[in-house]
């Protein structure tokens, strides 16, 4: 079989972006390590735990721990375990100021609540920043990519167009509402969810050979991110038309995710053959093929949750 | 409507459905006349075909009315009369196209899961599991047929249902397991069971020239119908053992060819082997009881041909490689490709070369379809074949 490129999807294949947030924080870090060792004496006095015997070993400490933390993230390689690890530190400092605030009065006591109100600023942005990366590094990891073919006994050009006038494709891919053209290259995706979700995208034909292939991919700032390329190859020995789909989607995580997850069913290429399956059967017979235990037709979910094999009840046709 | 449904192993149902509709374009919807019961519905109703579900409606060998025709259908109108072979096929997937009607490749709904036991899926059946596409079946008042424009063929006014009705199923599964044979002027057929497919199997390889005829089985007044109405003669295997009378009535040589009509559910003369096999399939170890399978293998001729027809769901344990490797065998087998003979095989009762109808020992009206399924099973008074009549 003939290896075809994949379709690059700027989310997923540039390089790996480096968040803002975490160097932003890295700088901090840098600021306040040079102050904590430069002038601990200063520092113990703005922050009101200057009459604290402990002051001078502390302070010099933290600032020697923020050094570290200010290499790592400004290096900008793993930013997600540097953020935890800045997480990590702004918990033991915030621990160390409520101890702290309890023992003071006074301005001492005002300067330390001021303190502990910045360091838990900070560490509402270090968390942030920390979950943001590690999103970015799964998205990466999760890609999803499969390479499925079928057999239709049509010509290639017949696959072909079918395919190509993209408003056709929730005819067979079970999971699309609908496709909408928007010109000769761009559309509009709406997918059905579970629990009616709906998710969207616009997407872009970024190579059409007629006849031979078409490759498409989402636009930047889906969330998504997902390509494909179908190539229609005349299939040996006067058969007809071997389809064969290259696809390739970065499931987000959390709630959409599961969405995403449900929509392609347990068995995510189980689905696309189910969908070529489809395809085959409109190209093939004029439809998707119905039977009483199937009525929706061919798709891993039908297969298993079967009605009995009888007609439906007028509510159900 | 009135319909035989499921309802579990050894039960079955008149129950009251609704009525079918047109799901798409190329269905037809006949109002049935005459529906028979097959020995393949009895390996449903034993529950060894996987995924039948609690209401399923049973049947696939029938015939009737048209009463509504989809968008699609161009060569049926209502009220002709038709009968509805039993695979379902689209007619333009390769297979189709190629003849192999059994394995259409667009009628199963439920393909993945066929693919997951079989490798590949075979086409939908009327009424046979949901592995095989989950369609409704045919004992019932009304059936919804898809693909009506490939499948349906008009009976005309002369050739009464008792007839056209076997062209459903069991006459062109029969005269597809002669013509597997391959028969040659001199060929000597042996048949394993004489149920409907083996009674017609065997009075097919007479049509097609076999010198001889011989027909096994244990119930004697099926033995008799192979006699009297197959040009056959009989082996009761209860009585002499089959392997020596074959070898006696062939000098030696062995049948020329050897058509399993039993399938999965053989039954064995020794007890012994019988329990063996039993108990495997009961705890699902083995699937099948292939008696005549194996005693098939081992009777034919080097070089020969066995074909197989008896109906097998899942896996063959003791299956004779040895023999079949050793000795030059050839395997030849198939759900019928009903599509490929409707037509030719109508000719031929119209000619009078055969009547179809010899096999038909008993008419139920539908409500006694579960009498029927119960008869045929205990093979009591004298049961080959129930025709139901709505
Ligand atoms: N290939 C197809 O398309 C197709 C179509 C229809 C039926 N079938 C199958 O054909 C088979 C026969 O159908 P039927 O309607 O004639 O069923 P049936 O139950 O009436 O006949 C089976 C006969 O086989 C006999 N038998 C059992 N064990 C035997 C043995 N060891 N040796 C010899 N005979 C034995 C039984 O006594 C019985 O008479 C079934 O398996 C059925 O599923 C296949
Ligand atoms: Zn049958
Ligand atoms: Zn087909």
């Amino acid at each position: 079989m003939d290896e075809a490129d994949e379709v690059l999807l700027p989310e997923l294949d540039g390089p790996e972006p480096k968040p803002l947030l975490p160097r932003a924080l890295g700088w901090l870090s840098l600021a306040l390590g040079v102050g904590a060792l430069a002038a601990p004496g200063r520092l113990a006095q703005l922050t009101g735990v200057d009459d604290s015997p402990l002051a001078p070993t502390v302070i010099p400490a933290v600032g020697a721990r923020e050094l570290v933390h200010a290499a790592g993230l400004i290096r900008g390689r793993r930013p997600a375990g540097w953020a935890w690890t800045r997480v990590a530190g702004d918990a033991m400092d915030l621990t160390l100021l409520g101890r702290a605030w309890g023992d003071r009065c006074g301005e001492r006591r005002r300067r330390v609540a001021l303190t502990t109100a910045v360091v838990g600023g900070i560490a509402v942005a270090d968390l942030l920043a920390a979950v943001g990366a590690a999103r970015s590094r799964r998205a990466r990891e999760r890609v999803i990519r499969m390479e499925i073919g079928v057999t239709v006994n049509r010509t290639p050009a017949d696959a072909y167009r079918f395919w190509r006038d993209v408003e056709n494709l929730p005819r067979f891919m079970s999971h699309l509402e609908s496709v909408r053209a928007e010109d000769l290259r761009r559309s509009h995706w709406i997918a059905r969810g579970p629990a009616s979700r709906r998710i969207e995208w616009d997407a872009e034909i970024v190579d059409d050979r007629p006849n031979r292939s078409i490759a498409w991919r989402s636009l930047p700032g889906t969330r998504v991110p997902n390509a494909g390329r179908v190539r229609f190859v005349p299939a040996p020995g006067d058969r007809g038309t071997e389809v064969r789909v290259q696809l390739r989607y970065a499931p987000p995580a959390g709630a959409l995710g599961r969405v995403v997850a449900k929509l392609f069913g347990e068995e995510p290429e189980q689905q696309v053959r189910d969908d070529l399956r489809r395809f085959k059967q409109v190209l093939e017979t004029g439809e998707v093929v119905r039977s009483e235990g199937s009525p929706d037709g061919i798709s891993v979910r039908q297969q298993v949750i079967q009605r009995p094999a009888q007609p439906l009840p007028p509510a159900r046709r | 409507m009135k319909a035989t449904a499921w309802m579990g192993t050894d039960s079955v149902k008149v129950i009251n459905v609704p009525d079918p509709t047109i799901m798409n374009a190329r269905d037809a919807i006949v109002r049935i006349t005459s529906t028979a019961i097959c020995g393949s519905d009895l390996h449903l109703y034993h529950g060894y075909i996987p995924d039948m579900r609690k209401g399923d409606i049973l049947g696939h060998e029938f015939m009737g009315e048209v009463v509504e025709v989809g968008p699609q259908v161009r060569n049926l109108k209502p009220g002709d009369r038709v009968v509805v072979p039993f695979p379902i096929a689209c007619g333009r997937c390769n297979s189709c196209q190629r003849g192999l009607y059994s394995v259409c490749e667009n009628s199963n709904p439920n393909a993945g899961i066929a693919e997951k036991i079989m490798g590949h899926s075979p086409a939908g059946i009327f009424g046979y599991s949901h592995l095989l596409g989950g369609y409704a079946g045919g004992q019932a008042e009304y059936a919804r047929v898809p693909f009506a424009d490939v499948g349906p063929i008009k009976v005309p006014d002369d050739v009464p249902d008792d007839q056209a009705v076997m062209l459903a199923d069991v006459f062109p599964t029969a005269f597809m397991g002669a013509e597997m044979c391959d028969i040659k002027p001199g060929d000597v057929i042996a048949v394993w069971g004489a149920g409907p497919v083996g009674l017609l199997a065997a009075a097919s390889a007479r049509m097609l020239g076999a010198e001889r005829v011989i027909v096994i089985d244990r119930y004697p007044y099926r033995l008799r119908l192979a006699r009297e109405h197959a040009g056959a003669e009989t082996i009761n295997y209860e009585d002499s053992d089959v392997l020596d009378t074959l070898n006696a009535m062939t000098a030696g040589r062995g049948p020329d060819a050897c058509i399993d009509a039993v399938g999965l559910e053989g039954h064995h003369g020794n007890a012994a082997m019988y329990a063996y096999d039993r108990a495997k399939q009961a705890v699902r170890l083995e699937t099948e009881r292939p008696f005549a399978l194996r005693q098939a293998i081992l009777a034919c001729r080097s070089g020969g041909v066995v074909s197989v027809i008896g109906a097998y769901g899942g896996f063959v344990d003791k299956f004779p490689m040895g023999a079949f490797m050793n000795r030059s065998l050839i395997m030849r087998t198939g759900q019928c490709h009903v599509q490929r003979y409707t037509r030719p095989l109508l000719d031929r009762i119209q000619r009078g070369d055969i009547d179809p109808s010899f096999i038909i020992s008993h008419r139920l009206p539908l409500k006694d379809a579960p009498k029927g399924y119960k008869i045929f099973q205990k093979k009591q008074d004298d049961c080959t074949k129930v025709v139901l009549k709505v």
